[in-house]
């Protein structure tokens, strides 16, 4: 085990490259470009030895991982933003297609107006696309979880993408200490890939054929238990990494200082992290409180929120927000307690553009909360305050 | 024939997966035997490939599948095939 010291971005490149795919393909977009440029590092080096396709577009980055997953290949790439949303179709294609291309999506605001900084939008745009999504609040989290999502990915009760979401620059930009295995360690934890089908011309098939409805519903419905299984499936492989590296970032749902908590705090990505410190402080004046962050949006935790709202009520911090309704994990939240549990909800919009969410930030909301003076849903410091 | 244990859009080859296609068509592409000259264009070009070869070098449509396009008749040189609409009903 040695220990790298590195941003989000090198650090994925990294993990993406010790899980040996054989086809990469990818755009460089803003803020992902460091983690392109981390993968063609490799090349130069001769530490990567797939195929490296430097594409023309998102839209092909995509196509060519569903190509080449599709001829039986393990795949990677990276996209953020527009990059993404430009992938949007073939999104549904590879996740219908059932073809487990392993993605890093740095989370940047969506134009206009023009802004490179951490937002969800573009993830949370992509959610009824079929991937599963993990969101991470740690280069150490981000190296485990793509490594991770392979063997998630790739799992025969699964064969699904995953996306690996995580904040743009905060993370991504940011250089942290990273404990990376050796080489033979991560083959014993990821064995190769064997695809759930492939097209082979000694077994000819077709693929993406026309089929009628009563088929189509079938492969809706055999998507969605595929994210049932991962929900076991998770924590099982965290479990199975924790045992080999030492090393646990929580399964669906990462919790701290829970227990006797009164109140829970919940959010995803690097909010997560900042919000730790704002427990500790929160917890030395006495309250009682603790921190669910969520990693799984897709599949979507329910079980794991419904314990949550039995024991306390809930503050929810979104860095997004579904225009005309509310915040993404807000409103999934409240969703899956409906007549489960009568906990209290209370949702917050906060660093939307990138805007920061400081400890200080995340106490205000939660005292806010805990002093009865937030409404059911609010845009916390939008005047700038 | 290697069959995969997923629900997804993979088929597999077979003679008529969709069904029945020839019950698509609008026009039916008649042919008169005394015209056809057995250059076998159409039997290259049919993008369906309902068109069969006999023994004796004559060639046969089959309407179960042919869906009526039209590519024969417009390749055929001697005008042996010509696309007439379907019977109403
Ligand atoms: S009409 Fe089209 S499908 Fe039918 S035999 Fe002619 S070329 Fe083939
Ligand atoms: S193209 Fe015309 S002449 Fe040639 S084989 Fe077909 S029907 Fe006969």
């Amino acid at each position: 085990m040695k220990v790298m010291i590195d941003t989000g971005n090198y650090v994925a490149a990294k993990a993406a490259v010790m899980a040996k795919p054989d086809v990469i393909a990818a755009y460089p977009i803003t803020p992902q470009t460091t983690l392109v440029e981390g993968i063609a590092r490799y090349v130069a080096t001769g530490e990567f030895k797939g195929e490296y396709i430097c594409v023309e577009s998102e839209h092909s980055a995509m196509s060519a991982c569903i190509g080449a997953s599709a001829a039986g290949s393990r795949t990677f790439t990276a996209t953020s933003s527009h990059g993404l949303l430009l992938m949007h179709e073939m999104l549904h294609w590879a996740a219908l297609a059932r073809l487990p291309v392993i993605m890093c999506n740095i989370n940047r605001v969506v134009g206009p107006g023009w802004n490179i900084w951490a937002d969800q939008n573009d993830s949370i745009a992509q959610r009824d696309t079929g991937w599963i999504q993990f969101y991470c609040s740690s280069n150490q989290e981000i190296f485990d979880t793509v490594l991770q999502s392979f063997k998630l990915g790739e799992h025969k009760k699964v064969g699904l993408p995953v996306m690996i979401n995580y904040d743009a620059f905060v993370l991504s930009h940011t250089s942290m200490p990273v404990y990376v295995p050796e080489q033979k360690e991560v083959d014993d934890f990821l064995p190769s890939f064997k695809p759930l089908w492939k097209l082979d011309v000694d077994n000819p098939i077709t693929f993406g054929n026309i089929i009628g409805p009563a088929y189509y519903e079938k492969v809706r419905k055999a998507m969605q238990d595929a994210h049932e299984a991962a929900k076991t499936l998770v924590p099982e492989i965290a479990k199975e990494w924790k045992n080999k590296f030492g090393r646990y970032h929580g399964d669906l749902v990462e919790r701290y200082k829970c227990e006797g908590a009164e109140y829970i705090l919940m959010a995803m990505g690097a909010i997560g992290a900042e919000s730790k410190v704002a427990i500790d402080n929160l917890r030395a004046e006495g309250l009682k409180i603790g921190l669910a962050r969520v990693r799984t949006f897709r599949p979507f935790p329910a079980e794991e929120m419904i314990k949550l709202g039995k024991q306390a009520d809930l503050i929810v911090i979104d860095r997004n927000i579904s225009i005309g309704s509310e915040g993404a994990l807000f409103n999934e939240t409240k969703a899956s307690l409906y007549n489960k549990s009568d906990a209290k909800v209370h949702g917050f919009i906060a660093g939307l553009g990138g805007k920061d969410v400081t400890y200080q930030d995340i106490q205000n909301i939660c005292k806010k909360v805990i002093n009865g003076k937030a409404k059911d849903f609010e845009w916390y410091g939008l005047e700038g305050d | 024939m290697k069959k995969y244990d997923v629900v997804t859009s993979i088929s597999y080859p077979k003679k008529g997966a969709m069904g029945k296609t020839g019950s698509w068509r609008v026009f039916k592409p008649k042919l008169d035997k005394n015209k056809c000259v057995k250059c076998l264009q159409c039997w290259v070009f049919c993008p369906e490939g309902v068109i069969t070869k006999n023994k004796d070098g004559t060639i046969d449509i089959d309407y179960e599948y042919c869906k009526g396009c039209g590519v024969c008749a417009n390749v055929c040189k001697v005008k042996a095939i010509i696309m007439e609409r379907e019977a109403e009903g």
